[in-house]
C-alpha cells in the first residue's frame, strides 16, 4: 500500500485477523449474538459501528490532551452516545423498518465495549490519523465476523439471503427444499450464533497456533 | 500365526500411519491388544470402556426391540387396521407385520445414528492422532430411542454431526464432554426442527404423511393431551407402564426400562442413587402441583389444570422421566461424581423436569432439559460437596488439636 505506511497499514490489517475485536478479545459479543439472524440487519449494524468508531476516535484523539483524566469516561460516553444518535435518527429516517428490527441495539452501541475500548486504548495517546485507520480496523474486524455469522444464520436458517430466497421457495417447496432442505429454527436462535463465533475462534485458532493462550 | 498374530504385526508394521487409530478401534474390538502399560501403576480390571458401554447397550436392546414392535403397532392401531393390545402380551402387539414397519423405520435410524457418530468420531481420531474412543457406541444407540419414529434420516445426521462435535469433541472427546451428547441430539433436533420434534402428528409412523387426507390419523402422545387439558380415552395405566402408547422410539415402555435399570444397577454400571434421587424428585414436584390443585389455587380454567392435576405417581408412567432417569442422566461423564452430589443432581433433574412439563406448553417433555441444564451444573455440585468434606474435616482436626 502506497497510501498508508507499513506501520499505519498494520492498524487496519490487525484487527481484521490476528487480533480480531471479536474472536479474539471477545468484545462486542452482545450484538453479534443479537442482530445476526438476518445479513441485512448485521450489514447495517457494521456500518453504524463503523461510522461510530471511525468518527468516535478522530474526535476523542483530538480532546485527548484537554480532556481532565478523572472524566474521561464521561466524556468518552457522551461522544458516543452523540454519534449513536445521529446514526439511530439516519436509521429512523431513511430505512425505518430496519431500524425496527435493530430496535434497542443501535442504541446499545453506546455499551459496545469495542468502542469503550478502542476510546481507552489507542485514541487517547495516539494523534487523529492514526486513530481513525485504528477504529476504521476495528470497526471492519468486527463487521467481518458480524458478516460471516449473518450469512451462515440467515442461509441457513431461513434459506434466503439478503431476504431473497438462495434455497428456494419453502411454501411453494422449490430449489433444494423439494429434496428435503428445510429451515433449521436453531440457526434464528441467539445461542447457534455463539456457537458460530465459537466455531470460527476455533478454526482460526488451529490455523495460527501463536493465538492459543493459557 | 492366528488372525490375532497377524493383525498385531500388522499394526506394528503401520505404526507411523495417519490412520492406525481407526484400525486399532477395530482390532481392540475383536481381541485385547497384545501391549500392556509401561509405566506407573495400573489397576487390572475387566470393565474397560468398551465393555462399560457394551452393557449399556445390552440394557437398551429390549427398548429398542419392542421400539420397532410399538412402531408398527402404532401404525397400524391409528390406522384402525388391528385391534388394540389387552396388555404387554396382547395378540395384535407382537406380530411380523409391526416389527416389519419398526425394521424399515427404526434400523435405518440406528444405522444413520452409528455411521455418522463414529464417521465423525475416526475422522477426529485420526486429525489429532488419539485412539477411538468409544464414547459414542452408548450415544448412537441412546440416540434412535429418543426421537419420533418418522424424522428424516438427513436431519438425524445433521444433528449427530453436531451433537458429536459441539457436543463432545470440541471439549476434547469422551470423557471431557459437559453435555450428554445424546441429549445434545434431541435438543438440537428439537429447537432445529421443532415441527418434526412435537405436535401430534410425529409419534406415529405416517401421520405426518397422512394429513390434511381424508385417511389422517394423529398419535398424540399423553403428555401432548394433558397438556391440552384433554385426555386421551382408552389408555389405562397398565398400558403406559407396557409401554403400547405413542411416543418417541424407546421410551414407551416403563417395565422394560425398569429391567434394564435393575440390569444396570446390577452390574453396578449405572448410579442407582440417581436413578432413585430422579424418581424422589420427581414424585416431590408432583405432590407440590397436587397440593396446589387440591388447594383450590388453581382452578379448571386454568392452562396448568391438565398437567397438575395428573396424580403425582403417573408423572413417572407418562413421558420419559424413567428412561431419562435410568440412560441418561445416569451417564458417568456428565453426572456429579460425589455421592452426596448424585442424590443433588438426580433429585434437582426429577423435580425440575415435572417443573418444565407443567409450566412450559412448548416443551411437552422437559426431562432433556432439566437434564442439560444439570449436566452443567454437576461440577459445581461437586465442587461444593467437596469442599464441605475438607471443611469439615479440618474442623476435626482443631477440635483434636485443641
Amino acid at each position: 500500500m502506497g497510501l498508508l505506511s507499513k506501520k499505519d497499514a498494520k492498524l487496519i490489517t490487525d484487527p481484521l485477523a490476528d487480533n480480531n475485536p471479536i474472536t479474539i478479545q471477545v468484545l462486542g459479543i452482545c450484538s453479534a449474538l443479537a442482530i445476526t439472524a438476518e445479513l441485512k440487519a448485521s450489514i447495517v449494524m457494521s456500518f453504524a459501528v463503523l461510522f461510530v468508531l471511525g468518527v468516535g476516535n478522530v474526535v476523542i484523539s483530538l480532546m485527548r490532551n484537554i480532556i481532565p483524566s478523572k472524566i474521561r469516561i464521561i466524556v468518552q460516553l457522551i461522544v458516543v452516545a452523540s454519534l449513536v444518535i445521529i446514526v439511530d435518527q439516519v436509521l429512523k429516517a431513511f430505512a425505518y423498518e430496519l431500524s425496527k428490527t435493530l430496535s434497542v441495539f443501535v442504541g446499545l452501541i453506546i455499551t459496545n465495549c469495542i468502542i469503550m475500548g478502542r476510546f481507552e486504548a489507542f485514541a487517547l495517546g495516539n494523534g487523529p490519523w492514526k486513530s481513525f485507520l485504528d477504529g476504521i480496523g476495528n470497526a471492519l474486524g468486527y463487521a467481518v465476523i458480524l458478516i460471516i455469522v449473518g450469512f451462515f444464520r440467515e442461509l441457513l436458517g431461513s434459506g434466503t439471503l439478503l431476504g431473497i430466497p438462495v434455497l428456494g421457495d419453502p411454501i411453494e417447496k422449490t430449489g433444494v427444499y423439494s429434496i428435503g432442505y428445510e429451515n433449521n429454527g436453531f440457526m434464528l436462535m441467539p445461542p447457534m450464533a455463539l456457537i458460530i463465533v465459537g466455531l470460527i475462534i476455533w478454526v482460526q485458532r488451529s490455523r495460527n497456533k501463536d493465538l492459543i493462550e493459557d | 500365526m492366528g488372525l490375532k498374530q497377524n493383525l498385531h504385526s500388522f499394526k506394528m508394521k503401520n505404526k507411523d500411519k495417519k490412520w492406525l487409530p481407526a484400525f486399532n478401534a477395530l482390532f481392540t474390538f475383536l481381541y485385547t491388544p497384545n501391549e500392556t502399560t509401561h509405566n506407573g501403576t495400573h489397576i487390572k480390571a475387566a470393565d474397560d470402556l468398551k465393555r462399560t458401554m457394551n452393557t449399556v447397550i445390552l440394557a437398551l436392546v429390549p427398548c429398542l426391540i419392542f421400539g420397532m414392535f410399538n412402531a408398527g403397532y402404532q401404525h397400524y392401531l391409528a390406522q384402525g387396521m388391528i385391534e388394540s393390545a389387552d396388555g404387554f402380551l396382547g395378540a395384535s402387539f407382537w406380530t411380523l407385520d409391526n416389527l416389519w414397519i419398526g425394521i424399515v423405520k427404526v434400523l435405518p435410524l440406528v444405522v444413520v445414528s452409528y455411521g455418522v457418530g463414529l464417521a465423525v468420531e475416526f475422522l477426529f481420531a485420526v486429525i489429532k492422532g488419539h485412539e477411538v474412543e468409544e464414547g459414542y457406541l452408548v450415544t448412537g444407540m441412546l440416540v434412535p430411542l429418543i426421537v419420533p419414529v418418522d424424522i428424516p434420516l438427513w436431519m438425524l445426521a445433521v444433528a449427530v454431526v453436531f451433537g458429536v462435535v459441539i457436543g463432545k469433541e470440541v471439549f476434547g472427546g469422551t470423557g471431557m464432554n459437559i453435555l450428554n451428547p445424546a441429549l445434545t441430539i434431541r435438543a438440537f433436533l428439537f429447537f432445529a426442527y421443532p415441527t418434526w420434534m412435537s405436535g401430534d402428528k410425529v409419534w406415529v409412523h405416517g401421520a405426518t404423511a397422512a394429513a390434511g387426507t381424508p385417511d389422517a390419523y394423529s398419535g398424540e402422545t399423553l403428555l401432548g393431551a394433558y397438556a391440552q387439558n384433554s385426555s386421551l380415552a382408552g389408555i389405562d395405566y397398565w398400558d403406559m407402564f407396557w409401554g403400547i402408547i405413542p411416543g418417541s422410539v424407546g421410551e414407551t415402555s416403563k417395565f422394560l426400562i425398569i429391567i434394564g435399570a435393575l440390569f444396570l444397577i446390577f452390574t453396578k454400571i449405572g448410579s442407582w442413587r440417581i436413578i432413585l434421587s430422579t424418581l424422589i424428585g420427581a414424585l416431590t414436584m408432583g405432590l407440590i402441583f397436587n397440593g396446589v390443585v387440591d388447594a383450590g389455587w388453581i382452578g379448571e380454567s386454568s392452562k396448568f389444570y391438565g398437567l397438575m392435576s395428573v396424580p403425582f405417581w403417573q408423572h413417572l408412567i407418562i413421558g420419559s422421566i424413567l428412561f431419562g432417569a435410568v440412560y441418561m442422566a445416569t451417564d458417568p461423564v456428565t453426572a456429579s461424581q460425589t455421592n452426596k452430589g448424585k442424590w443433588i443432581y438426580g433429585f434437582l433433574i426429577g423435580f425440575i423436569s415435572i417443573m418444565i412439563r407443567v409450566f412450559n406448553p412448548a416443551y411437552p417433555e422437559g426431562v432433556f432439559l432439566a437434564i442439560l441444564l444439570m449436566n452443567v451444573f454437576a461440577p459445581t455440585i461437586d465442587h461444593y460437596v467437596v469442599q464441605g468434606n475438607v471443611k469439615r474435616r479440618l474442623k476435626r482436626v482443631k477440635v483434636k488439636a485443641a
